[in-house]
C-alpha cells in the first residue's frame, strides 16, 4: 500500500454464492487469512430454487482495502457477483434484534413504553421478562439496547446486517 | 487408447448401450484418461487402495512412485511447468494429504495447474475421527484454488472434469479433490465434461480493446520505457514469449524480467536487462526506478521486486496486465488496468502498436534512455572474480557460468530447477535461459527441498532431455529421499550441489542484520554426497578446487545415468547485488564492501 493516508469507512459486502459446500468457509477463511475484519455476517438462500445464496459482511476497512476486498472476493470460484457498499452508495441496511429484558415494577413499565417508542415489540412475556424484537438500521438497534441495559437488560441475539441498494439496480 | 477408438467408446457409453457397471475408481481414470492425463505422481495408501487397483488393471497412464507425497506435487509442478499441462498428484487421506499442503501452495503462489487427487475414509465415517481421517478440504482450503469432497458416485466424473478446467483456466493454480473410499469402491455413473463446467467460474481472458488502446498511447509517448515482465508470460504458453519477443523489438524498449518470468526474453538479448528485484542486476533495477513508463505484463509486484514500496519507480506511469483483476492496485496503483491472458495482451499491443501513427514519437529519446542503460551496465553487477589457480576455491557464480555453457555445449535441450536459497539466485543470475518452461524455481512460497522432485517430474516430461537440479546443500537434504525415485526410474537427473556448508541466504542475512551471530545455519553433520549417490545407484563426484571443476562437469554432463556432484564452494561468498530490506531500487549493494546500514523498519522486513 502507498503511505497516502485514506481513513477507514465502514461498508456492507454483499456477496452473491452458489449454495454448495464450504462456500462460505472460502469467503470468511480469505477475510481472516488476509486479515480482513468481520463485524457482522448473514447468510441465507435467496434465489427460487435455493442454489444460490446472499452472504453481507459488515467491515470497516480503508476504500483501497475494500477494493481489494471486491476483488479477492470476486476471485472465488463459488461466488457470482460482489457488491461494496458504503455511505456513498444508496443503499437500505437493516438488521433485527431479540433482545431479553428481566425487570419487574418501574423498570418494567418503563421497558415497554421506551419499546414502543422503538416500535419493538414484545414477542415473549412472563411475569418478570420482555423479549423484544426489533429491526432497522443498527445503530437505532444500539440505542434501544444501550435504553435497556440499566432497565434490566438480559439477553440479545442480533442477525447481523442484511443489505440491498436502493432504486433499479440490483446486484 | 488412440484418440478415435476412445471418442466411439465414450459416444457407446453415452447412449446408453454400454452396460458394463464401472467403479468410482475406474470412472475416475477414465476422466483422467479422457483429460489427456498420461501421469500420475503419488504415494499409495489405505484410503486410496482402490484407485492403485484400478490403476493396475490398466495401462494408460503412467504413474511415478515418489517416496514424500510433497515431492508428488513438486514433481507435478515441474511437470505442468515444463510441459503447459497440467501435473496430477495422488495421494492417500491424512497423512498422506496434509503432506501435499506445501506443494499445493507452492503450486498456488507460482500459480502452476496442479490436480491433487486425496483418499477419504468412507462417507459414513467421515466426522468420527476414523483412521487416517482428516479434514483435507478444510486443511487445503487457503492453499488450493478450489477444492472438493465428492460425496456422491453420480458426482464423481463431473467434478473430475470441472477440477481440470478450473486447474488450467484462468489464472492457473492447484484444486484438490478429496475422494471417499466408498465412492471409489461403489458403481458410478460416467459422464462427459460438463458444458457449463462450473456456474459461478468465469475467469476474464480477453482484454478491453480501450485499456489496451490507453496503454499503448502512453508507450508512444515514452521517453524512458520498461517492460518488468513476470511468470504470466510463462503461464500463459510459449507463443506468448514469442509475442513478447516481438512486442521487444518492435518498440525498441528494455525488459526486464521477475525470477519467475526468465525464459520468455532471450537471456542473451540486447535488449533484456536480466532480472530486478532484491538480486536482480544493477541496470534492471536502476531502470525500473527511473523509467517513465513501466509496462508490467504477468507480473505482480512482489515484495521481492519492488523493494520500499514508497520509493518504487516513482515517477512512472504505470500499466498493468494480469489474468487476476485481484492483481491490480493491490500493492501498487497503476494508471491503466488490463486485465486479460498474457499472451492477449501483448498481441493486441503489437496490434495496436502498428495501426497508430508512428509519428507521435521521436526515437532519439529512447535511444538516450539506452544510452543511461548502457553506463548502468558497465557496472557489471553481476561480476566477480576468480582465481584461476587450480587449487583455488571455486565461486559459485563461476561454477553455475562453467556448468551453463558447458550444458550450453551439449546442444542438448536443458532444464533447470533449483531449491531455494543464494544457489538459487546465483543461478537466476548466471544461468542464461534462452526459452521459456526452462527454468523450474519456487518463487512466491520460497519451498526448500522443490529442486529435487521438480528435477524428477521434468524428467519424466522429457526422457531425452539434460535435467539439472541446482542445490544447496541445506535445501537439496529436504528431499533427498527422492534419490530412490530417480534409482527407481532411471531417471539421468544431475544435481549440482554448490555446498558452502551453509544455508547460504540465512547465514547472508545473518550477517547484514544480526551481527553474524550465525545461529543454526551452519550445515553440521552433512553426508558424504559421494556415496550418498552411490547408495541410492548413482554416480557421485566431487569437486573441491577450481582445478576439479570442469572435469567433474563434464563427467557430470556425459554420464547417462543419475549423478550427484558435490561442488565445494567458497563458504563465505554472499549473493550480490542486493536491495537490502527497506532500502529502494537506486539503493543496491553492489558488494561487501559496501556500506550497509539498514534501518530498523527494514529489520522488521523479511
Amino acid at each position: 500500500m502507498t503511505t497516502q493516508q485514506e481513513s477507514p469507512v465502514s461498508a456492507v459486502i454483499s456477496i452473491q454464492v452458489e449454495n454448495e459446500s464450504g462456500a462460505l468457509a472460502r469467503v470468511i477463511g480469505l477475510f481472516s487469512g488476509r486479515g480482513y475484519n468481520i463485524e457482522s455476517l448473514t447468510v441465507a438462500p435467496v434465489d427460487e430454487t435455493g442454489r444460490q445464496s446472499r452472504i453481507n459482511i459488515v467491515t470497516t476497512a480503508t476504500p483501497r482495502v475494500l477494493e481489494q476486498i471486491r476483488a479477492q472476493v470476486a476471485r472465488l470460484v463459488p461466488v457470482y457477483r460482489v457488491s461494496v457498499m458504503t455511505a456513498a452508495e444508496p443503499h437500505v441496511a437493516r438488521e433485527m434484534a431479540l433482545v431479553k429484558v428481566i425487570a419487574s415494577g418501574e423498570r418494567r413499565a418503563d421497558a415497554l413504553r421506551i419499546a414502543q417508542a422503538f416500535r419493538a415489540h414484545p414477542v415473549d412475556a412472563s411475569a418478570t421478562s420482555f423479549v423484544f424484537e426489533l429491526t432497522g438500521a443498527t445503530d437505532k438497534l444500539d440505542a434501544f439496547i444501550d435504553l435497556m441495559r440499566p432497565l434490566g437488560l438480559a439477553e440479545v441475539s442480533r442477525t447481523g446486517v442484511a443489505a440491498i441498494a436502493r432504486g433499479a439496480a440490483i446486484l | 487408447m488412440n484418440a478415435a477408438s476412445h471418442q466411439t467408446d465414450l459416444k457407446h457409453h453415452a447412449t446408453g448401450t454400454d452396460t458394463t457397471v464401472l467403479s468410482g475408481a475406474e470412472v475416475l481414470l477414465r476422466v483422467l484418461v479422457e483429460q489427456g492425463v498420461e501421469v500420475i505422481f503419488g504415494y499409495p495408501g489405505g484410503a486410496v487402495l482402490p484407485i492403485y487397483d484400478a490403476l493396475f488393471r490398466q495401462d494408460a497412464i503412467r504413474h511415478v512412485l515418489v517416496r514424500h507425497e510433497q515431492a508428488a506435487v513438486h514433481a507435478a509442478e515441474a511437470y505442468a511447468r515444463s510441459t503447459g499441462k497440467v501435473g496430477v498428484v495422488l495421494v492417500t487421506s491424512g497423512p498422506g494429504a496434509t503432506n501435499t499442503v506445501t506443494g499445493l501452495l507452492d503450486a498456488m503462489l507460482d500459480s502452476i495447474p496442479v490436480v491433487c487427487f486425496s483418499g477419504q475414509v468412507g462417507v459414513p465415517l467421515i466426522g468420527t475421527d476414523a483412521f487416517q481421517e482428516a479434514d483435507t478440504t478444510g486443511i487445503t482450503r487457503p492453499a488450493i484454488k478450489y477444492n472438493y469432497l465428492v460425496r456422491r458416485a453420480e458426482e464423481v466424473a463431473p467434478c473430475v472434469h470441472e477440477a481440470f478446467h478450473i486447474a488450467r483456466s484462468g489464472r492457473p493454480g492447484p484444486v484438490l479433490v478429496d475422494l471417499p473410499k466408498n465412492i471409489m469402491v461403489g458403481p458410478a455413473p460416467y459422464s462427459d465434461a460438463p458444458r457449463v463446467p462450473h456456474p459461478s467460474y468465469h475467469p476474464q481472458t480477453e482484454p478491453g480493446r480501450d485499456v489496451i488502446a490507453r496503454a499503448v498511447a502512453a508507450m508512444k509517448g515514452a521517453r524512458r520505457p520498461l517492460f518488468y515482465t513476470g511468470g504470466g508470460i510463462i503461464n500463459a504458453g510459449p507463443e506468448a514469449s514469442t509475442a513478447l519477443r516481438r512486442l521487444v523489438e518492435k518498440t525498441g524498449f528494455p525488459c526486464t524480467s521477475t525470477l519467475m518470468g526468465l525464459g520468455a526474453m532471450p537471456a542473451g538479448d540486447r535488449r533484456f536487462l536480466g532480472m530486478l528485484g532484491m538480486h536482480g542486476t544493477y541496470e534492471a533495477n536502476m531502470a525500473t526506478h527511473d523509467c517513465d513508463v513501466l509496462i508490467a505484463l504477468g507480473s505482480r509486484f512482489d515484495d521481492r521486486v519492488t523493494g520500499r514500496l514508497d520509493a518504487f519507480s516513482p515517477g512512472s506511469f504505470k500499466i498493468h496486465a494480469d489474468i487476476d483483476p485481484s492483481q491490480i492496485n493491490k500493492i501498487v496503483r497503476v494508471d491503466v488496468g488490463i486485465v486479460g491472458d498474457a499472451r492477449r495482451v501483448i498481441e493486441m499491443m503489437l496490434e495496436e502498436w502498428d495501426c497508430t501513427s508512428a509519428n507521435t514519437r521521436q526515437p532519439i529519446d529512447v535511444a538516450q534512455w539506452w544510452h543511461q542503460i548502457s553506463e548502468w551496465r558497465k557496472i557489471d553487477s553481476l561480476g566477480f572474480s576468480q582465481d584461476m589457480a587450480p587449487d583455488a576455491i571455486i565461486r559459485p557464480q563461476y561454477a553455475i557460468r562453467r556448468l551453463h555453457e558447458m550444458a550450453t555445449a551439449t546442444g542438448r535441450d536443458t532444464y533447470v530447477s533449483t531449491e531455494v536459497g543464494q544457489h538459487q539466485m546465483w543461478a537466476a543470475q548466471h544461468f542464461g535461459f534462452d526459452r521459456p518452461n526452462r527454468w523450474l524455481t519456487s518463487g512466491g512460497l520460497g519451498t526448500m527441498g522443490y529442486g529435487l522432485p521438480a528435477a524428477v517430474g521434468a524428467q519424466v516430461a522429457h526422457p531425452d532431455a539434460l535435467v539439472i537440479d541446482i542445490a544447496g546443500e541445506a535445501s537439496t537434504l529436504m528431499n533427498i529421499q527422492e534419490l530412490s525415485t530417480i534409482a527407481q526410474y532411471r531417471l539421468p537427473v544431475k544435481v549440482f550441489i554448490l555446498n558452502n556448508q551453509y544455508m547460504g541466504m540465512v547465514r547472508q542475512w545473518q550477517e547484514l542484520l544480526h551481527e553474524s551471530r550465525y545461529s543454526e545455519s551452519y550445515s553440521a553433520a552433512l553426508p558424504d554426497f559421494v556415496k550418498l549417490a552411490e547408495s541410492f545407484h548413482g554416480r557421485g563426484l566431487r569437486a573441491t578446487c577450481v582445478g576439479e571443476l570442469d572435469g567433474v562437469i563434464a563427467e557430470m554432463l556425459a554420464h547417462p545415468g543419475p549423478v550427484v556432484a558435490d561442488i565445494c564452494v567458497a563458504q563465505d561468498e554472499n549473493c550480490y547485488p542486493m536491495i537490502p530490506s527497506g532500502a529502494a531500487h537506486n539503493q543496491m549493494l553492489l558488494g561487501p564492501d559496501q556500506d550497509d546500514e539498514i534501518s530498523a523498519e527494514g529489520r522488521m522486513l523479511v
